[in-house]
């Protein structure tokens, strides 16, 4: 049975492979028909202790579609944290006041922390470096709408692997679909070996590289990540492979039709913005959909949606 | 050379506590961990002592003290195969090896300095894992980081 009323999503690996399925389930239904008012009674707390564009409005967009309110701030500086008030404090206050709460934090592990201390359901919209499963879920919801499943696909990573949250709750995520992966990143920022343990441990396949090239022609989904030059101990390194990981259209000719490209966005320059207007270019429309998977998942913790 | 032999090196106690079987890296640890600098009981230790299983291995007695479940717990992180010989008038009364906890709270430092437990009031928990080295780890319940038994340091 599954169960999603009342429950925390802290890290995507907090719901089974059922509960994240329900979730796209729900989500399919709100891009059918997104503006269903079943929040009209509800108030939902978006509390967003560092800035953010995408996650905090898409958030909010989905509150206000559903017909909900919206109280909270977009950066600590306007809230009493600024007087030295604890996390504990912030969040039983605000609990209070609302039905559910989304946080962001730049903590790590403050989004476990405050679903220990609140009395009513957290989302986390990102702890710091740790995990960010909305965008996980999100970028599940785009990847079995465009293959029409998310079962035994080739998914190519590219980039910096091994800080790249996003990346590493994707893998673990579709550890559970039996996916291949292919791993193609600068040597210094592979995909860390507890990561890898994942894959391992689902008994699926990994192949690493160093090219963006080598994993065009047979790729399902291409997922860019940007590589942040700040990462390499070395910047001779970093001018070095900084190119190789710059996708144009003229690399997608071998590609496969059905081949979908995702980025978690912002991008700077990893994707030429000559890929734009190439079909297979799908990274807007993926950010889109995190408006479908928020309020999908707002509307299960309530128990509003089943 | 016997295990006879070898715990005849350090000094028998009346009634206490042995340690034995830490390794021998670790048996100024086990000794700074449990402050036995400030017993005011008479405290003996032997580090790398010859051992049939470890090699080299310490061994630590400490007089009138015997040991609460939370002070093991923190013994086992350093010394996962130690064993307690608990003595009473010259007599071992129990003798046991000591095992991991699954689970270690507010015993341990995380070692990310951007975990919330090292930025707000908030007690460490960790959960006991085996990396893909077979390697006992930490995994911190909050921040999801993983830290080797030799990074621990004590709240």
């Amino acid at each position: 049975m599954i169960q999603l009323k009342n429950r925390d999503l802290i890290s995507i690996t907090d719901y089974s492979k059922e509960e994240i399925l329900k979730v796209l389930d729900i989500a399919e239904d709100f891009e059918r028909d997104q503006r269903q008012k079943i929040l009209t009674n509800y108030v939902i707390a978006s509390l967003f202790f560092e800035p953010s564009t995408r996650t905090r409005l898409s958030f909010e967009s989905a509150v206000q579609y559903l017909g909900g309110r919206i109280i909270g701030f977009a950066s600590a500086d306007t809230s009493s944290v600024r007087k030295g008030e604890s996390l504990k404090d912030t969040i039983l206050t605000v609990s209070n006041y609302s039905d559910l709460i989304i946080m962001r934090n730049p903590l790590d592990g403050s989004a476990r922390y405050a679903s220990e201390v609140s009395p009513v359901p957290v989302i986390n919209a990102g702890d710091g470096s740790n995990q960010h499963p909305t965008q996980c879920l999100l970028d599940l919801y785009s990847i079995r709408k465009t293959q029409g499943t998310l079962e035994n696909l080739q998914i190519a990573l590219v980039g910096d692997l091994k800080y790249g949250r996003t990346v590493h709750s994707l893998v673990q995520a579709l550890s559970l679909f039996h996916a291949t992966f292919h791993l193609v990143s600068p040597e210094s920022l592979k995909l860390p070996s507890g990561v890898k343990k994942w894959i391992k441990d689902a008994g699926l396949e990994y192949f690493q590289y160093t090219e963006l090239s080598e994993v065009i022609p047979f790729a399902d989904i291409l997922y860019m990540t940007r590589i942040q030059g700040e990462r390499f101990p070395d910047p001779m390194e970093y001018e070095k492979v900084k190119n190789s990981y710059i996708l144009n259209n003229s690399m997608l000719e071998n590609s496969k039709e059905s081949l979908r490209i995702l980025h978690p966005l912002p991008r700077v320059n990893e994707i030429s913005e000559d890929v734009d207007d190439n079909p297979k270019a799908y990274y807007f429309q993926q950010a889109k959909n995190g408006v479908y998977v928020r309020q999908a998942l707002i509307a299960a913790i309530l128990g509003l949606k089943e | 050379m016997n295990s006879k032999r070898t715990e005849l090196k350090v000094q028998a106690i009346r009634t206490g506590t042995v340690i034995d079987h830490i390794p021998a890296e670790n048996t100024y640890r086990v000794f700074s961990m449990l402050s036995l600098e400030k017993s005011t009981d008479h405290v003996y230790f032997g580090t790398n002592l010859e051992s049939k299983k470890m090699g080299k291995k310490g061994i630590v007695k400490i007089s009138n003290k015997f040991f609460e479940p939370e002070e093991i717990s923190k013994i086992a992180l350093v010394a996962p195969h130690a064993t307690l010989i608990e003595i009473r008038d010259y007599d071992i009364v129990r003798k046991y090896k000591i095992t991991l906890p699954e689970e270690v709270h507010n015993l341990v430092k995380c070692v990310n300095p951007k975990c919330v437990t090292n930025n707000q009031q908030v007690p460490t928990h960790f959960r006991l894992i085996t990396d893909h080295h077979g390697k006992t780890k930490l995994a911190c319940l909050y921040c999801e980081k993983t830290m080797s038994i030799s990074d621990i340091q004590f709240l």
